[in-house]
């Protein structure tokens, strides 16, 4: 069990959560963060599909790094992941017929997340399949807490509720209290994560360029 | 091994392929039967939603087959094709638009609240980005609005998707799809301060107009195929 916990798999997953998060820091899978996050629900639906392909992702392409052809290994991934993104999109369809509807292309375009790509490029094609696994779990959890936090704000503060429930009082309403249409943009949520890059910024000085 | 010879890399390849291809195939046919399920299911649910009938915590499909006592199809000169519950529900509206008019088969939903017979008519056209469709309900004279529910693929959240939320759908309550004179003329979708003529009008979304204009095209062009139909 020693071996499993180390400190070297706690680094690689607490890692992509603070210090260097796909999203804040690397400022990768931008696209899908405006996309999925006016609601929370697709969003955490989201973060949970890019978690699992990723980090499944990871093991396959770890298990098969020393068999990769050198010349064809960006289209090994990419059929992986292809591969892996269908499936789940095919199991929510049968099993989560709404959420799919909702998340409609998004789904399918997790292939083009660049933290995928960048994920098994850089960690899982040199390292063993536990690590990697692990390192995709913490990018995943990385993307998805960002992309909840930003669906928080953007529903609550433009539908005036969570989850579909309602948070804001309807006398809150009567009282001259309006939804932010603004936040249902896709615009505000460039804005909301450039918000946590600029806390996160302040909070790690090291990440500052001079 | 040499893992960048030539023959290496082709093996590799179409192994790789024929083993994602197996496996895909297999997913897909293993949930297929469920993903249909759930199809028909969201199709009730789009059905029930232009009677404005609350699901919350009921099961669709009892609700469907109790409140939908008969299914039609029928041609454009009104002419009744069938009668057999599930036929018209398996129509492809698609499919069908492809066709001639007087080829296509129309799907009429008949339903039976408080005792009183609604007609549901599917209604197809395009948005402003993609694919708007939904169904709308009449009374038993063929002529009142009785409810409609409406969704798209891909219209702009906040301004042309503001037709699938209760304010807009429920504006077309109570408006007539025929003029005094019996002619069909649809309803017209107006932008606020213009006037239709010769028909009844509700106000377009602002900021949403092309897709309301969509709207307002789909009704015509879409129940404008009934029109024998509803003049019976």
């Amino acid at each position: 069990m020693s071996k499993l916990i180390s400190d070297k798999t706690k680094d690689i997953f607490l890692g992509p959560l603070g210090k260097n998060n796909p999203v804040t820091v690397q400022v990768l899978g931008i696209c899908s963060a405006l996309a999925v996050t006016a609601k929370l629900e697709p969003a955490l639906v989201m973060g949970l599909s890019v978690t699992i392909i990723v980090a499944f992702a990871n093991v396959i392409i770890s298990l098969l790094r020393n068999t990769i052809p050198n010349r064809i290994r960006i289209i090994v991934q990419l059929v992986v992941v292809a591969a892996l993104v269908t499936i789940v999109s095919e199991i929510l369809k049968a099993f989560a017929y709404d959420v799919s509807v909702q998340l409609s292309v998004y789904i399918g375009l997790i292939i083009t997340n660049c933290i995928l790509m960048g994920r098994l490029e850089a960690f899982a094609m040199g390292n063993k399949p536990w690590e990697s696994f692990v390192d995709g779990l913490g990018n995943g959890f990385g993307y998805a807490w960002i992309l909840v936090a930003v669906a928080f704000f953007r529903e609550l503060f433009g539908s005036g509720t969570l989850l579909g429930f309602r948070i804001i009082p309807q006398a809150a309403y009567d009282a001259g209290y309006s939804n932010n249409g603004l936040m249902i943009l896709p615009p505000m949520a460039l804005i909301l994560v450039a918000c946590i890059i600029w806390v996160h910024r302040s909070r790690n000085k090291e990440l500052q360029e001079k | 091994m040499n893992t960048n010879s030539n023959n290496y890399t082709l093996i590799y390849a179409v192994v790789m392929v024929v083993v994602v291809a197996l496996l895909l195939a297999l997913v897909s046919s293993g949930l297929k039967d469920i993903q249909t399920k759930n199809v028909e299911l969201d199709k009730k649910k789009q059905i029930l939603s232009s009677l404005k009938v609350d699901l919350e915590g009921k099961d669709a499909a009892a609700v469907y087959n109790e409140l939908i006592v008969k299914e039609l199809v029928v041609d454009v000169n009104a002419k009744i094709l069938s009668e057999v519950k599930g036929e018209a529900f398996a129509i492809d509206i698609i499919k069908e638009s492809a066709k001639k008019q007087e080829e296509r088969k129309l799907p009429v939903y008949v339903a039976q609240i408080d005792s009183k017979t609604k007609y549901i008519i599917p209604v197809r056209g395009a948005g402003l980005w993609g694919p708007i469709w939904g169904y709308v309900a009449l009374d038993d004279d063929k002529n009142t609005v009785f409810g409609t529910y409406f969704s798209h693929a891909s219209e702009t959240p906040g301004l042309g998707a503001e037709i699938a939320l209760p304010a807009f759908q429920d504006a077309f309550i109570g408006k007539h799809i025929l003029n005094d004179a019996k002619e069909f003329v649809s309803i017209a979708v107006m932008k606020a301060g213009q006037t239709a003529e010769n028909k009844e009008q509700i106000d377009a979304i602002a900021g949403g107009t092309i897709t309301s204009k969509g709207v307002e095209n789909m009704l015509l062009n879409s129940i404008g195929q009934y029109e024998a139909f509803l003049k019976q």
